[in-house]
């Protein structure tokens, strides 16, 4: 993105929805408009900006949509939960069977949708898992978010994003005009306060780590150095999700993308992937930003 | 293009559910209470029905029920939109045969998640 398509995106946004960019916000209208720009068939910034400019009133309204929603929902994209479901927790059953535990860490847990979507899929898995030890920490930078993912509260809005009524319904009390998470699956989380810059080795080890639509937010060598270390925290066997804009390809060779299941990883053998010339090992650069 | 019946005695709700639903590529058409839509569904049956509950004639939960038993009438996906928002109404409806509930005030969002959720859109749709 060149300067100027940054000022011209930076005032437009400022007078259709007043929201009001710093001067370094690049990596915020990246994340959020690179996927629009995508699927309307468009090649990047600069084409999305050209039919901003050509005054094309769906791309208008679709780009503030886009940069002013800040939201998390139940079952965010759908595909990483089926994935858990169907390839991820079969696989890690059988390969636990002797230990019964299971350990998962949600690293950008935000407000909680993410972490309690992952424990009402364990308890519709029901038999399978009976007399297991399942460990679901959720971490999050901000203080304010970890809190509320904590409690478990939701506003009417937000129980109807991505949530099955049925789900609702079975998981849910009504207080008023908000929802709250029942007390058997809040137990089954532990919120945590974590920066991703900072070390993380004392979490141990996973068997599978979330980490949705958090890295977007950092620069290249940022990221290469959370992915090498999100692999030291991950059981040979274990699995990594990313979000539906993120990759390891050209990053790192501590993992490899599983075919044909989008978003989803497995740790490479360390001996594979330091046999390749590592990659840059840069100190973070980015101020964390909370992933939502 | 699937069809969706918007039932609702407010034809400004009407008219906002169409324009969503039209933006979802349904083929739209409205009811302002169960007794019309009912009509409707007797000439013939649409894909999905938007549902409000309290209307006067005939309200949404009986309509559902005669509904469901027409020929066929187990084929419609059955969305309840309505201020009935606590779970002694919501319970009340999905064992009578509801699909999904939208509890009122709704959005494009939310109309596009509870579609997804019972097949009437791909998933994919419902995101950005």
């Amino acid at each position: 993105m060149t300067p100027t398509e940054y000022e011209y995106l930076r005032k437009f946004l400022k007078d259709n929805s007043g929201l009001d960019l710093s001067a370094d916000k690049q990596y915020l209208i990246e994340s959020r408009l690179l996927p629009l720009a995508r699927k309307a068939g468009l090649s990047g910034i600069g084409d999305l900006v050209q039919k901003l400019q050509g005054g094309s009133r769906t791309v208008i309204t679709d780009v503030v949509e886009a940069m002013t929603t800040n939201e998390t929902f139940f079952f965010r994209d759908k595909v990483p939960f089926d994935h858990f479901r169907d390839t991820i927790m079969p696989e890690i059953i059988k390969a636990r069977a002797a230990r019964r535990s299971i350990r998962i860490w949600c690293a950008a847990g935000s407000t909680g949708q993410e972490p309690y979507s992952l424990a009402m899929c364990l308890k519709e898995m029901g038999a399978a898992l009976t007399g297991w030890r399942i460990e679901i920490i959720a971490t999050d930078l901000s203080q304010e978010v970890l809190e509320k993912a904590k409690a478990g509260i939701y506003s009417q809005f937000e129980v109807q994003r991505g949530l099955p009524i049925q789900m609702l319904m079975k998981y849910f009390k009504q207080t008023g005009e908000t929802w709250q998470v029942n007390p058997e699956l809040r137990a089954m989380i532990q919120h945590r306060q974590l920066n991703l810059l900072h070390d993380f080795a004392q979490l141990g080890t996973f068997d599978v780590i979330f980490c949705r639509n958090v890295l977007i937010y950092f620069d290249q060598d940022t990221k290469i150095n959370i992915f090498n270390r999100l692999a030291r925290q991950i059981e040979p066997d274990g699995f990594l999700v990313l979000g539906a804009a993120e990759t390891v390809v050209g990053l790192t060779d501590t993992f490899r993308p599983i075919p044909e299941r989008r978003g989803l990883y497995k740790p490479n053998d360390p001996r594979v992937a330091a046999a390749k010339p590592a990659l840059a090992g840069a100190a973070p650069r980015m101020a964390a930003m909370a992933g939502r | 293009m699937k069809t969706c019946l918007v039932v609702d005695d407010s034809s400004v709700v009407r008219k906002i559910a169409r324009r969503i639903l039209e933006g979802l590529e349904f083929e739209v058409t409205e009811a302002e209470d169960g007794s019309k839509a009912l009509e409707i569904c007797q000439r013939q049956l649409p894909d999905a029905v938007l549902l409000d509950w309290n209307m006067p004639v005939m309200d949404g939960f009986e309509f559902m029920g005669h509904m469901r038993r027409l020929p066929g009438g187990d084929q419609p996906k059955v969305v309840f939109c309505t201020t009935e928002n606590n779970v002694a109404h919501i319970a009340q409806a999905l064992s009578g045969g509801a699909n999904e509930y939208i509890m009122k005030p709704f959005d494009k969002d939310i109309i596009a998640d509870k579609f997804a959720e019972v097949g009437l859109i791909p998933v994919g749709q419902a995101m950005v």
